[in-house]
């Protein structure tokens, strides 16, 4: 039977499992943004996510070069998403250089969108094109679109009292839009949030919300080659619940908020120098004030410690934060904060080093710096997040850890895991640990080292608090008074104290559990930190095809979990990815004496699932 | 009607309820005693509630302070006590803060705590004690050591220029600027409890003689044949008068035509007490001109040589978190923005 019809059928979608796509222009045409609202649009949709922004260290390059280029990719799926993707279905790219630097990332036959006004002579020629790539076939493998995304986007804001160099911001809302419908998105959402981000602009707001009605309806209304299609990503079955979108950073902070109630502190002093790729935790917390937060822009890295340090001496839980170079210049406050027992959050979001190495690329390099990198014999906590949810849980547990042993701890996040986001099932608040902090009030018998019999702790009495008046400093104090002393066997007492307090914290955090597979068998793959994602989604593919391979995935690095070495001795091999140089592999081989081998990528960039699996293979 | 009450008391303290158990360990005939004895006069003079005071202090003979009183202490690293203090004011704003620090330790490796401190105008009483050596490593020159200084470090002579403290805390920004001398004991106190009262950043010079590395390092003003002629205690809304008292008495005046001072005589040249300059405190630009006063061509000024109160960092820091709202609660917190049900 065939019917005539003068309407043609709405294009029919092709369903998908998971989808990867990437937004790539240059650092002033608002990546990031178009990265972030697509996200929150597919988290909307029901999707699991992972997110990886990646950006160049220049704030704004020379516009159209290949070192100004801003990318942001998103991966979404029907069923459980845990990395951002290696290799990407689509990319959008808004001139010559953003293609030149992201191309080689797209499977073939995956989708290709290009603002062909971009591709001028002189923004080849930036790019390093001999010739338009649009027109000389190089870009045969791909499925590409080739659309005027600058002149779509100027006549659908032509209507608004802006001006030419506004109109022409609003490129990558057009883009927006356009992949939105690609993929079956709603719009509302950025809709919303660019009313509310140009609320004192209403010209520029509306100019924005048309252009990227206009790039859907571009999709909508335009006779695109078929073979282009569009897409659908059905929800992914996850638990019921509530969720919304988080990043590392949020869920950081977030943490720590939780973390001060859970000890029952009315008050957090958060102290901060600026520096990438930590900065963020300062700006989030700036403005949540009401929350118990008072945060400190100090003049150096040293200053933020030692701020924090007088704050937690004062009887508030001080927190610090920084990257690599930065927890550096923390050394020594650190060794003041272990010395007379305070406790102190320390956050470490590792970037690729050393110095200033590559300040907006990702790195697990500082676990050596966090566990060992102090003069002295001043051991200390030391946690990694996996993942920008995990933040949260980790974040509770260095307050829990400081608070409870009376101890800086260290919490390592790295670059990709503090700026990428997925979606997360809200925890009931009411059912979070609790560990409320007792001051120490009582004068009777009291000396400031004085300690809990179980856990090794000392008291924490604070300024204000009569008859309790007393001295603590960096010099080292009798086991037995509190007072200065040089006594030869006290020192080697209270630095064995130090060392049996912290190494007792393995009696106090959960036994080491598999992540998947058996807690026995022929390989097992050992990560830590934002490594989660590319390990677990490896192992998963190894096992399916039948290897006795299992992943474990350590949260304490430092005291590690206290069967760790009984669990890896039931493998036959270890083998222990990280993005460095091989340091865990050190720490375990010391350790355990066990025949863990590294596989080591030093990039700036997060692991490859195929990377993981290959090196497993190789293995199994 | 009801007042709010007072905290409870405490029965008057003397100085040496101030004093800690713990011996004093500095050299004997070290500066440093007299100044503890001026702290700890000061703390009872003011009512000082011992709970409610905290000391901080760096690395130094200095920065053994703490151990000394029966206050709160924290002896801190190198440089950092105002930073550490910082952090003591932001947690609780109400705590009374004492930062002692010395040449080295808060011009030298602490030159940029001290720095913003000042300019942030927390509410902390800072004392330098100035000896223009670093004592406890043994008598290296410190940055406030005058050209030439001869010391292990520097065998042939100091070639560095040296930083005038009080003109740093100037130049940083700092509301309260005084000085005062080790062997001065009630000019001291009288500093000190003007320092106590400032609400914000004070900042106190006090020369201490550092009798093993530096002895007699200042006593072009110090010693006691050349105290009254080389000393001007200055006092708000007096005439800035110094030397011995009655005919011959001098003076400071502004040199006319030009931003300078200089000293005149009274009775000489047809100077009267009409002519010299009357101290105001609140003048920053007069403050400048005593803090560069240097023997022989000129006294030494002592004394409150700067204040002009401002509010202080912290309270507006805490102002400002409290004008943020109520506190929030962590699962509305949570619940804020764009979520979703499944």
């Amino acid at each position: 039977m065939t019917t005539a019809s003068a309407v043609a059928p709405p294009p029919s979608r092709e369903s998908r499992e998971r989808v990867v796509i990437r937004f790539a222009g240059d650092s002033g045409d608002g990546m990031q943004v178009t990265g972030s609202q697509f996200t929150l649009e597919t988290a909307l949709a029901g999707n699991d996510l992972a997110t990886f922004p990646d950006f160049p260290a220049e704030i704004r390059a020379p516009a159209g070069t290949t070192f100004g280029v801003s990318a942001f990719q998103i991966h979404f799926g029907a069923n459980d998403v845990l990395t951002a993707g290696d290799e990407l279905d689509a990319l959008v790219a808004m001139n010559p250089a953003a293609l030149t630097m992201n191309v080689d990332d797209l499977r073939r036959g995956g989708t290709l969108v290009v603002d062909t006004a971009a591709f001028t002579e002189r923004n080849l020629s930036k790019a390093g094109y001999a010739a338009n790539p649009l027109e000389d076939g190089s870009l045969a493998d791909y499925r590409l679109l080739k659309v005027d995304i600058t002149r779509l986007t100027e006549e659908a804001v032509k209507a608004f009292d802006i001006t030419s160099r506004d109109a022409h911001r609003c490129r990558n809302m057009w883009a927006l839009g356009l992949m939105l419908w690609m993929f079956d998105r709603e719009r509302q959402a950025t809709v919303d949030w660019l009313t509310k981000k140009f609320a004192a602009k209403p010209a520029i707001a509306a100019a924005n919300v048309a252009a990227l009605h206009a790039g859907h309806a571009f999709g909508e209304t335009a006779e695109l080659p078929s073979q282009l299609g569009a897409y659908t990503v059905p929800p992914a079955p996850v638990a019921p619940g509530r969720y919304r979108a988080v990043s590392g950073t949020e869920a950081l902070a977030w943490g720590l908020i939780a973390g001060l109630k859970a000890a029952g502190l009315e008050r957090m002093v958060f102290a901060s120098y600026p520096i990438t790729p930590a900065s963020p935790i300062l700006h989030t917390l700036a403005a949540l004030k009401s929350y118990g937060v008072i945060t400190f822009q100090a003049e150096d890295e040293i200053a933020a410690i030692c701020a924090a340090i007088g704050a937690s001496y004062a009887g508030t839980l001080g927190v610090t934060s920084s990257s690599g170079p930065g927890i550096a210049l923390k050394t020594e406050g650190l060794g003041l904060a272990i010395a007379t027992e305070l406790p102190l959050v320390v956050i470490d979001s590792q970037r690729a080093g050393p110095s200033t190495g590559m300040p907006t690329k990702t790195e697990q390099s500082d676990l050596f710096q966090a566990v060992l990198g102090r003069n002295a014999d001043a051991p200390l906590p030391v946690l990694a997040a996996a993942t920008p949810a995990d933040c949260f849980a980790v974040a509770i547990e260095a307050v829990r850890l400081a608070t409870t042993y009376m101890t800086p701890v260290m919490l390592l996040s790295d670059e990709s895991v503090a700026n990428a986001s997925e979606p997360w099932l809200l925890p009931d608040v009411a059912q979070l640990p609790r560990f409320p902090v007792r001051f120490r009030t009582d004068p009777a018998g009291f000396h400031p080292f004085s300690r809990d019999p179980k856990t090794l702790a000392r008291v924490w009495a604070r300024p204000g608090t009569a008859h309790l008046e007393h001295r603590i400093g960096g010099l080292e104090r009798s086991y037995d008074t509190g007072h200065i002393s040089y006594e030869p066997d006290n020192h080697e007492r209270m630095t064995k104290v130090r060392a049996a307090k912290i190494a007792g914290i393995a009696q106090d955090i959960p036994l080491q559990t598999v992540a998947l597979g058996e807690d026995r068998g022929a390989l097992a793959v050992v990560g830590w930190g934002s490594t989660y994602g590319a390990v677990q989604q490896a192992v998963r593919e190894v096992r399916e095809e039948g290897r006795a391979v299992s992943h474990i995935h350590l949260r304490h690095l430092a005291p590690m979990p206290r069967n760790l070495g009984e669990l890896l001795r039931g493998f036959e091999q270890v083998l222990v990815p990280e993005l460095n140089n091989g340091q865990l592999v050190h720490l375990l081989r010391a350790a355990y004496l066990v025949p863990a081998e590294g596989l080591n990528q030093i990039t700036g960039k997060p692991f490859k699932v195929s990377t993981v699996a290959a090196a497993i293979r190789e293995r199994s | 009607m009801t007042a709010t009450l007072p905290p409870p008391a405490r029965a008057p303290l003397s100085p040496k309820d101030y004093a800690s158990d713990q011996e004093v360990r500095w050299c004997p005939g070290c500066g440093d005693y007299a100044i503890l004895k001026a702290v700890q006069k000061t703390l009872a003079e003011v009512g000082a509630r011992p709970e409610q005071t905290v000391f901080v202090s760096g690395i130094g003979c200095s920065s053994r302070f703490p151990y000394y009183l029966a206050t709160y202490g924290f002896h801190t690293i190198h440089g950092r006590a105002p930073a550490i203090a910082t952090g003591v004011k932001l947690a609780n704003p109400d705590l009374d803060v004492w930062v002692i620090t010395g040449d080295g330790d808060g011009l030298s490796i602490g030159g940029n705590h001290l720095l913003h401190v000042l300019r942030r105008n927390v509410d902390v009483q800072i004392l330098l004690f100035n000896n223009e050596i670093y004592g406890l490593t043994k008598g290296q020159y410190s940055p406030t050591s005058r050209p030439g200084t001869k010391s292990p470090s520097t065998p042939g002579g100091s070639l560095d220029h040296p930083v005038s403290p009080c003109a740093f805390a100037l130049g940083a920004g700092a509301r309260f600027v005084a000085r005062s001398i080790d062997t001065l004991q009630a000019h001291q106190v009288d500093v000190l409890k003007r320092a106590h009262a400032h609400r914000g950043a004070s900042f106190v010079e006090l020369f201490q003689n550092c009798v093993v590395y530096n002895d007699g390092v200042f006593d072009d003003f110090t010693a006691k044949a050349v105290a009254a002629d080389m000393q001007l205690p200055v006092v708000h809304g007096q005439p800035l008068l110094f030397g011995p008292g009655g005919e011959g008495r001098r003076g400071l005046r502004l040199l006319p035509g030009k931003l300078e001072l200089e000293v005149v005589t009274i009775g000489e040249g047809g100077i009267t007490a009409a002519d010299v300059l009357v101290h105001d405190e609140t003048n920053r630009t007069l403050a400048n001109l005593l803090v560069a006063l240097a023997p022989s061509r000129f006294p030494m000024a002592i004394g409150v040589l700067y204040c002009d109160p401002a509010p202080s960092y912290e309270r507006e820091v805490h102002q400002q978190a409290a004008a943020a709202g109520p506190p929030g609660s962590l699962h509305d917190l949570l619940q804020k923005g764009n979520t979703w049900t499944v």
